[in-house]
């Protein structure tokens, strides 16, 4: 099924565009067509500050407003061999791989960041949608897997943020088999008893949806993010009617069932953070708050021993166990 | 009447010569009965050198043979008291996904599979093979069941994807296909699946994630279709060769990626020139999979499963 093919080609272009104009100060909104001075669109978090359509945001940027005063650590992902098929379409996908590691600094499209959010330690798995259409392959797979371990470890809540147009293509199968590896990272994180939240962003599709992102114990969507399996030209090349309104969108999703809330972007940290905490301190008022100041922050940016440190597991398992 | 496909010409010609001969030699011609064996020693010769190396995308022509044997035969020749099972209990139940409870070489065992149906209305009456979520749902409640009465499950996987369409997606296409996965390795009894003809995507994953996964000598088993990759990769579907090329979608690629664990022989000419041979073939190596399993208690053929798919890719790392 080529669901990337709605998302991933306009996107594309949509970048190299952007970047052809260099002093590009004023931005259009794709919804509203108004006009977003860069500053006041970046203040807002890609939101549009005339109609709320919530454009796409960079996973960095993602991170730094979760965690508490912006500080994380990266979790250092396992290394993946690069290009397991050799695959080569009009371009070599090693080539591809070079081009989006140089154009985003990043090693592939997951990251994978720990840090205190609302004072409790916490993981995070954010998808980088620039890179390769944040498809998933053994990197992004293997990732997921690390993450989910480092929350064990750490005791802590895991939270995925997928941005995705599903597998990725170029790695064959074996980015098939990273469903049931993301499926059983998840799972890891559940037997230990672990809350496991997904925020499903634009967009959240194919291979993605059908694995660890549709296994939330909640599932939280920002506004309007498209999010399904098959690809909305697909599904219309296939059955050949027109797709309902709002069709495959989180509210659209929120109203079948399939997600729990649509939740504005400002609004996604206070909610974890009260999810978290609901799930995790079930007797708030029971709590022995520790005595000065809880662990040693790390700087951000720097990648976490992937180790257990026991101070830290301790002060951060719920008081009332 | 047989179906050839396009680089099995010469195939075709020789057995409509074959067809001819027959017809004279019920005369029978010493010298006629000559010529038909040796018209078979050709035919039989052209078929193994065409059969012995064909190409990706060749295979995948073979993988959608409209002859070749689907799931229904597969349980027809190795499922005996075969009883259907219908439903999600939830909304529909979705013919696309055959599943049920029956005898496999005396053990009891729930069967779960694709069928594509094979004729016009047989397919629209299994859509084609492509299932929704009520197939997936239905999936996962039989594999349930197999859980608590500890019976073996056997899939049998044979679909160019999961249904695209408004309906399946509003009813949760993405989840359904995630949980089954998510039970397929979860339970605590042995889960072979038999990749038997197309294994397409997430559609395929979804009731594949076994202890053993085996692969027809001449199936196909990709991320996506070889066309809708072109369509993506190379902006168009005339690519499609290529493209079936790149994403290494044979069996004999996917054993060397350690993706399979074996590859079933199929008879000279493939599965759909002698359909009970492939399928004992097929039944023989199921057999030789669940005896491999036997007598492991049940947390340990789950925790198994479980470090199988862990493993994958894990021996290439750089
Ligand atoms: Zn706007």
């Amino acid at each position: 099924m080529s669901w990337l093919t709605n998302y991933v080609r306009p996107k594309i272009r949509a970048l190299v565009q952007r970047e052809d104009v260099p002093d590009n100060l004023w931005q259009q909104c794709p919804a509203c067509e108004q006009m977003i001075f860069h500053r006041e669109l970046e203040a807002a978090l890609n939101v549009c500050t005339h109609c709320g359509h919530h454009m796409r945001l960079p996973a960095l940027k993602r991170l730094e407003v979760l965690f508490d005063d912006g500080a994380y650590d990266r979790v250092e992902l396992p290394r993946v061999m690069a290009d397991p098929l050799r695959f080569r379409d009009r371009k070599r996908y090693g080539d591809r791989l070079k081009e989006s590691r140089a154009a985003t600094g990043n090693d592939d499209a997951l990251i994978v960041a720990f840090g205190k959010m609302g004072g409790r330690g916490t993981v995070v798995a954010a998808f980088d949608f620039r890179f390769m259409g944040g498809s998933m392959g053994m990197a992004v797979g293997r990732g997921l897997i690390a993450a989910a371990r480092h929350a064990v470890l750490k005791n802590a809540p895991l939270i995925a943020i997928p941005a995705s147009g599903g597998a990725r293509m170029q790695e064959g199968i074996l980015s098939l088999m990273q469903m049931p590896r993301t499926v059983l990272a998840v799972d890891e994180v559940r037997e230990a008893g672990l809350p496991f939240i997904v925020v499903l962003t634009d967009p959240t599709t194919g291979g993605v949806t059908a694995s660890f992102a549709m296994l939330g114990d909640i599932a939280l969507a920002e506004p309007g993010a498209v999010i399904g399996f098959a690809g909305a030209r697909v599904i219309q090349e296939t059955i050949r009617e027109k797709l309902p309104q709002g069709f495959q969108r989180a509210e659209y999703l929120r109203d079948h069932g399939m997600v729990d809330r649509v939740v504005h972007r400002h609004q996604i940290r206070d909610e974890l953070i009260r999810l978290n905490d609901l799930l995790m301190n079930p007797r708030a008022g029971q709590k022995i708050v520790p005595l000065g100041e809880p662990g040693k922050r790390r700087k951000a940016g720097k990648p976490a021993v992937a180790d257990g440190d026991e101070q830290d597991r301790n002060e951060e398992r719920p008081a009332a166990e | 009447m047989q179906n050839f496909l396009e680089f099995e010409k010469s195939i075709a010609e020789l057995e409509g010569k074959m067809e001819e001969l027959r017809h004279l030699s019920d005369i029978g011609d010493i010298k006629i009965a000559d010529e038909v064996s040796r018209l078979q020693t050709r035919i039989d010769r052209s078929l193994n050198q065409i059969y012995s190396k064909l190409s990706p995308w060749q295979k995948v022509q073979v993988a959608r043979h409209p002859d070749r044997p689907h799931c229904n035969d597969y349980i027809a020749a190795l499922i005996d008291d075969f009883t259907p099972l219908a439903g999600d209990r939830g909304f529909a139940e979705d013919a696309a996904v055959m599943g049920g409870l029956g005898r496999f070489r005396g053990r009891s065992c729930v069967v779960v599979g694709q069928e594509k149906g094979n004729d016009t209305e047989s397919r629209v009456a299994h859509n084609f093979g492509m299932a929704r979520p009520e197939g997936y749902r239905k999936a996962q409640r039989l594999m349930r069941l197999a859980e608590r009465f500890q019976l073996p499950v056997v899939t049998f996987v044979d679909t160019a994807g999961a249904y695209p369409g408004i309906g399946a997606e509003e009813r949760g296409q993405a989840e359904a296909i995630a949980r089954a996965m998510q039970v397929c390795l979860d339970i605590r009894v042995p889960v072979i699946s038999v990749i038997i003809g197309e294994g397409g995507s997430g559609g395929a994953i979804a009731i594949a994630a076994a202890n053993t996964v085996l692969m027809m000598e001449h199936a196909v088993y990709s991320v996506i279709s070889p066309e809708g990759c072109a369509s993506i990769l190379w902006r168009s579907g005339d690519h499609a060769e290529e493209a079936a090329e790149a994403l290494k979608l044979t069996a004999q690629d996917l054993l060397k990626l350690g993706v399979v664990d074996g590859v079933i022989d199929e008879p000279l000419g493939a599965a759909h020139r002698d359909p009970l041979m492939a399928m004992k073939a097929a039944g023989d190596a199921v057999e030789k999979a669940l005896e491999a399993l036997d007598g492991l208690d049940p947390d340990t053929v789950r925790a198994r499963r479980r470090e199988r798919f862990l493993n994958i890719g894990n021996d290439k790392l750089s």
